[in-house]
C-alpha cells in the first residue's frame, strides 16, 4: 500500500514552520512522517536559500525532490509568501513522475489559496476546509 | 483470483448486476459492453477503471466472467470510499459500502447500494443515500409507509447532493424507489434486500408489496430501465416484464408507470418544485436576501468584499466552521467577494443550517448562481426539473443582474471585450507603424484615459495610440518595452513611408467610415492617390483659402517636415523647437495610425502634419499629448488640407488625429475623427481662426463644426478608453502568457540542476553511512 503524506507548512512568526496540515494516507506511522516532514524543512530552507539570492521573482516555486531515502522520497514547494508544501511519497512508486508532482503541487497551491479566500479562515489557523479536504484525498488516492 | 468474500447484501446486489450486464443470458459471461457502461457510471476516472479491469482479471481473460465480475464491482466499491486499489483490498477492506454507479441505472443502483450499505436500518441507508429534495414529494405519493418517508425525508436533506448528481433522474426514480423501499422495510427481510433494488432496478412499476414476486422479476430482470429517463435502461421488454409480473401491483405499476410516464422534464420540475426542496429559495426568502444584500452593498450588480460578509454572516451565530464551508459553497467564482447570487446561496445555506439541516457537500443545484445566461440554460439542462422550474421563474428577472455580475467578476475580459466589440470593433490597422510607435501610442493612450477622456482631442490622441497599439499588440507579442512617445519618435524619422502610409490610414479611417463606430481600413484605397491629387486639389484650395495657410501648406508638401512650424503656428513654437523630432514624431504617428494608404507617404503631408501639430498642440489637446496631438493636429491639417475637398479626406484626417487622440481605437477612429476632421474642415474653412487660435484649436473646431455629433465622440471617446485598456489587457496576457513560458522553462532548467544536485548529495552520505 502507497503510502503519501502531505503537509502545509505555512511561514508564521508566530509559530515557524508550523503545520498548518497535514495528513497521509495510511493512518498509522503518522508520526513517522511528520519527523520526516519535520526534517525535510531544514532542506527546504536551504533551498530557499540559494535560490534565494536572486529575485524572488525568480525563484522557482517547486523546489523539486528535497532528499531520498531508502524508503520515501520527499517533494517540496515554496510559495511566493513563504508557506511551504512538502510531499512524502513511497520510493516503490516509480510511476510518480516529476510532472505529476508538479501538478499535485500545483493543485495543492490552488486550494490553498482557496482557503486562503475565504474571509471566515483565519491564517494560522489550522487548515480545516473540506474542499481542501476533499482535494488532497483525491489526490493521495490518484498516488496510490 | 484470491477467493471474493462477500456479504449478502453484496451478494445480492453483485448478482443482480450481473444479471443486468449479462443481457445474453448467459449466466456465465457478461457483455463487455454493458460492463465498462456500468463502470463509467461508477463515476472513476478511467485508469481507475482499467485498473480494476486488471486487476479482477478480466483483461486477462478477455471477457467478465461472474467472478471477475464481482471483484470488479468489489473494487469499484473500494475505489469509491476512497481506498487504494489493491488486490488484497478486496477481503481486507471491512464495511465496504456497496459500489455507487451514478449514471442512469446507476442512480438506482447507488441507492440500492446505499440501502444495503447500512444493512440493519433499510430506512435509514435509503434515507442517507436516497436523493432527497426532489423526490421526497414523489415519495410521499406513496400509497403506505409515509412514515417512512418522513424519516427519510428529512434524512434526505442530508444529502442534497445526490439530486444534484443525478438530477434530473433522480426526482422521477428515487421517489418511487423509496416508495418501495418504505415498503420493503415492512416486508420480510430476505426480500427486502431484494425488493429494495427491486423497486431501484424498476422504479415504475415494480413490486411494492410483492416482495417475492419483485425479486423474482427482479432477478429476471436486473436493473430494468426506469422508463423514460434513464437512458440505458430505456429496453421496454424488462420493464414490460416487470409489470406484467407484478399483477398484484398493477395498481401501483400503474401509477408509479402514470407518474412515470408522466415523468417529462416538466413533471419532475413540478413534483420537484412542489416538494419541499430544502435548498429552492422561494420568493420570499429571495426577496429578503435581496434586501438584506442591499444593506450591504446598494448595487446589486456589486460584490460583496468578503470581511463584510464575514460581519454579516458571523451574525447569524453559526460556528465559524460551518461558516468557512458555507463559503466555500457559495463562492462560486472564489473571488473572495460575494455576488448576489452567491449571497443568496450563502445565507440561504445558513438559514437551511440553523433550521437544522446539514451542509452539503456540494453546492446544490438550485443555488448555483447564475453565471451566464448560456451557463443558466446549461446548468438548467442539467437540472432541468428543479433549476429551471424553480429557478429561472421567480430568478430569471433577479438573475439576469446577478448574473451579469457575476460574469462580470469571472470573465471580466468578457464582458469588457463584449462591450467594446459592441462599440468599437477593432479596426485592422493596416498601417506597420514601428513598435516603438505602438508603445508611445500606447503611452499616450494610458496618460489620455487617465486625463480627458472626454476631450475629443484625447480621444483622438488615445485613438491612434489604440490603433497603434492594435498592431502592436499583433506585431510584438515579445512585449516591446512601452518607450517613451518622445523617445522612440527618434525612430520615426526612419519611417517616412510609415509615415506616410500613417498619413494615408488616418486619410482612409476618416473616408471609409465616418460615421462607423470602428471602421476598420479598407485596404489602401484609391483615396492616397486620390489624396495626392486631392492635396493638390487641397492646395489650390488652400491657396483658395487662406493666403498664410496656403503659404504655409504649399511651402509644406515641398519642403521637408521640420520646418513647417515655423510658417504654420506661431503659437507653437515651443512645440516646434522640441519637435523637430516631435515633428517627425508626431507625423509619424499621425500616419501611423492612419491604417491606410502607405503610397501616401508624401513628406508634405509631413510638413503639413506638422504644421497642423503645431496648431493642435495649441489645442486642447496639448494639455495631453502635446507631441501627439501637435502631430495629429500637423497631421490632421495636413491631411484636411489635401482632403479639404473630399469628405473622405477629411476624415481620414480626423482618423489621424482620432487615432492620436483616442486609445479606443476601432470606435474612437469613428468618432474621434468626427471632432478631428470638424477641426479639419473648419481649419479648411477658417483659415482666419486658424491664426486666432492656435491652428490646432481651428482644426478641431473645424472638424467639431463639420461633425455634429460631438457627444457621440465624447461618449466613444469613454468607448475607445475602454477599448484601449482592454487592448492594454490583451497585451498585457500576451506578454504575460510568454512570461510564464520563460518562466516555465527557467522552472525546468533549475528543476534539472536541483536533480543533480540531488544525486551528487545522495553519494556523498553514502560515506558516512
Amino acid at each position: 500500500m502507497d503510502r503519501v503524506c502531505v503537509c502545509v507548512l505555512p511561514m508564521s512568526s508566530l509559530r515557524p514552520n508550523y503545520p498548518l496540515y497535514i495528513r497521509s494516507t495510511p493512518t498509522e506511522n503518522e508520526l513517522k512522517f511528520h519527523y520526516m516532514v519535520h526534517t525535510s524543512l531544514d532542506v527546504v530552507d536551504e533551498k530557499i536559500s540559494a535560490m534565494g539570492k536572486a529575485l524572488v521573482d525568480q525563484r522557482e516555486l517547486y523546489l523539486g525532490l528535497l532528499y531520498p531515502t531508502e524508503d520515501y522520497k520527499v517533494y517540496g514547494y515554496v510559495t511566493n509568501s513563504k508557506v511551504k508544501f512538502v510531499m512524502v511519497v513511497d520510493s516503490s512508486n516509480t510511476a510518480l513522475r516529476d510532472n505529476e508532482i508538479r501538478s499535485m503541487f500545483r493543485k495543492l497551491h490552488n486550494s490553498y489559496t482557496d482557503v486562503m479566500c475565504n474571509p471566515f479562515y483565519n491564517p494560522g489557523d489550522r487548515i480545516q476546509s473540506r474542499a481542501f479536504d476533499n482535494m488532497v484525498t483525491s489526490m493521495m488516492i490518484q498516488v496510490c | 483470483m484470491e477467493g471474493l468474500t462477500l456479504s449478502d447484501a453484496e451478494q445480492k446486489y453483485y448478482s443482480d448486476l450481473f444479471s443486468y450486464c449479462d443481457i445474453e443470458s448467459t449466466k456465465k459471461v457478461v457483455v463487455n459492453g454493458r460492463v465498462l457502461e456500468l463502470f463509467r457510471a461508477a463515476q472513476l476516472p478511467n485508469d481507475v477503471v482499467l485498473q480494476i479491469m486488471e486487476l479482477c482479471g478480466a483483461t486477462r481473460l478477455g471477457y467478465f466472467g461472474r467472478s471477475q465480475f464481482y471483484i470488479a464491482l468489489k473494487l469499484v466499491a473500494v475505489a469509491q470510499s476512497g481506498f487504494p486499489l489493491r488486490v488484497e483490498s478486496i477481503n481486507t477492506v471491512k464495511d465496504l459500502p456497496l459500489p455507487r454507479f451514478v449514471a442512469s441505472k446507476n442512480e438506482q443502483e447507488s441507492r440500492h447500494a446505499a440501502s444495503f450499505s447500512s444493512d440493519s436500518e433499510n430506512q435509514g441507508s435509503y434515507s442517507g443515500v436516497i436523493p432527497p429534495p426532489p423526490g421526497r414529494g414523489q415519495v410521499k405519493k406513496g400509497p403506505g409507509s409515509h412514515d417512512a418517508v418522513q424519516p427519510r425525508a428529512s434524512a434526505d436533506q442530508q444529502e442534497p447532493a445526490s439530486p444534484v448528481v443525478s438530477p434530473q433522474q433522480s426526482p422521477p426514480t428515487s421517489p418511487h424507489t423509496w416508495r418501495k423501499h418504505n415498503r420493503h422495510p415492512s416486508g420480510g427481510n430476505s426480500e427486502r434486500p431484494l425488493a429494495g433494488p427491486g423497486p431501484f432496478w424498476s422504479p415504475f412499476g415494480d413490486t411494492q408489496s410483492g416482495s417475492s414476486a419483485g425479486d423474482a422479476v427482479w432477478s429476471g430482470h436486473s436493473p430494468p430501465p426506469p422508463q423514460e429517463n434513464w437512458v440505458s435502461f430505456a429496453d421496454t421488454p424488462p420493464t414490460s416484464t416487470l409489470l406484467t409480473m407484478h399483477p398484484a401491483s398493477v395498481q401501483d405499476q400503474t401509477t408509479v408507470r402514470t407518474v412515470a410516464s408522466a415523468t417529462t422534464a416538466n413533471e419532475i420540475r413540478r413534483q420537484s418544485s412542489s416538494y419541499d426542496d430544502p435548498w429552492k429559495i422561494t420568493d420570499e426568502q429571495r426577496q429578503y436576501y435581496v434586501n438584506q444584500f442591499k444593506t450591504i452593498q446598494p448595487d446589486l450588480n456589486g460584490l460583496i468584499p468578503g470581511s463584510a460578509a464575514k460581519e454579516f454572516f458571523t451574525k447569524s451565530k453559526l460556528p465559524i466552521l460551518e461558516l468557512s464551508h458555507i463559503w466555500e459553497l457559495s463562492d462560486f467564482d472564489k473571488d473572495g467577494a460575494l455576488t448576489l447570487d452567491e449571497f443568496c446561496a450563502a445565507f440561504h445555506l445558513v438559514v437551511a443550517r440553523k433550521n437544522g439541516y446539514d451542509l452539503p457537500e456540494k453546492l446544490p443545484e438550485s443555488l448555483m448562481p447564475k453565471l451566464i445566461d448560456l451557463e443558466d440554460s446549461a446548468d438548467v439542462g442539467d437540472q432541468p426539473g428543479e433549476v429551471g422550474y424553480s429557478g429561472s421563474p421567480a430568478e430569471a428577472p433577479p438573475s439576469k443582474s446577478p448574473s451579469m455580475p457575476s460574469l462580470n467578476q469571472t470573465w471580466p475580459e468578457l464582458n469588457q471585450s463584449s462591450e467594446d466589440t459592441a462599440i468599437v470593433h477593432p479596426v485592422p490597422i493596416r498601417m506597420t507603424p514601428s513598435k516603438i510607435h505602438m508603445q508611445e501610442m500606447e503611452l499616450r493612450r494610458g496618460s489620455s484615459d487617465h486625463t480627458n477622456p472626454t476631450s475629443p482631442l484625447l480621444m483622438k490622441t488615445s485613438d491612434l495610440s489604440e490603433e497603434n497599439k492594435i498592431n502592436s499588440s499583433v506585431k510584438f507579442p515579445s512585449g516591446n518595452t512601452v518607450a517613451d512617445g518622445y523617445s522612440s519618435s527618434d525612430s520615426f524619422p526612419s519611417d517616412p513611408e510609415q509615415i506616410g502610409s500613417n498619413v494615408t490610414r488616418q486619410r482612409s479611417h476618416s473616408g471609409t467610415s465616418p460615421d462607423n463606430t470602428a471602421p476598420p481600413p479598407p485596404p489602401p484605397r484609391p483615396q492616397p492617390s486620390h489624396s495626392r491629387s486631392s492635396s493638390l486639389d487641397m492646395n489650390r484650395t488652400f491657396a483658395v483659402t487662406t493666403g498664410q495657410q496656403q503659404a504655409g501648406v504649399v511651402a509644406h508638401p515641398p519642403a521637408v517636415p521640420p520646418r513647417p512650424q515655423p510658417s504654420q503656428a506661431p503659437g507653437p513654437s515651443v512645440h516646434r523647437p522640441v519637435d523637430a523630432d516631435g515633428l517627425i514624431t508626431h507625423t509619424s504617428t499621425s500616419p501611423q495610425q492612419i491604417p491606410e494608404q502607405p503610397n501616401f507617404a508624401d513628406f508634405s503631408q509631413f510638413e503639413v502634419f506638422a504644421a497642423s501639430n503645431v496648431t493642435e498642440e495649441q489645442d486642447s489637446e496639448a494639455e495631453k499629448h502635446p507631441e501627439v496631438l501637435p502631430t495629429e493636429k500637423a497631421s490632421d491639417p495636413t491631411t484636411s488640407l489635401r482632403i479639404a475637398q473630399a469628405d473622405g479626406k477629411i476624415e481620414e484626417k480626423t482618423a489621424a488625429s482620432v487615432p492620436a487622440n483616442v486609445s479606443k481605437g476601432t470606435t474612437p477612429l469613428a468618432p474621434p475623427p468626427k471632432p478631428v476632421r470638424r477641426r479639419l474642415k473648419s481649419e479648411d474653412e477658417l483659415r482666419p481662426d486658424v491664426d486666432e487660435h492656435t491652428q490646432k484649436t481651428g482644426v478641431l473646431a473645424a472638424v467639431l463644426a463639420s461633425q455634429p455629433s460631438i457627444p457621440r465622440s465624447v461618449g466613444k471617446d469613454k468607448k475607445a478608453i475602454q477599448a484601449s485598456i482592454r487592448r492594454n489587457k490583451e497585451t498585457n496576457t500576451v506578454l504575460a502568457r510568454l512570461n510564464s513560458e520563460l518562466q516555465q522553462q527557467l522552472k525546468d532548467v533549475l528543476e534539472e540542476r536541483i536533480s543533480l544536485e540531488v544525486q551528487l548529495e545522495q553519494l556523498r552520505p553514502f560515506s558516512h553511512l
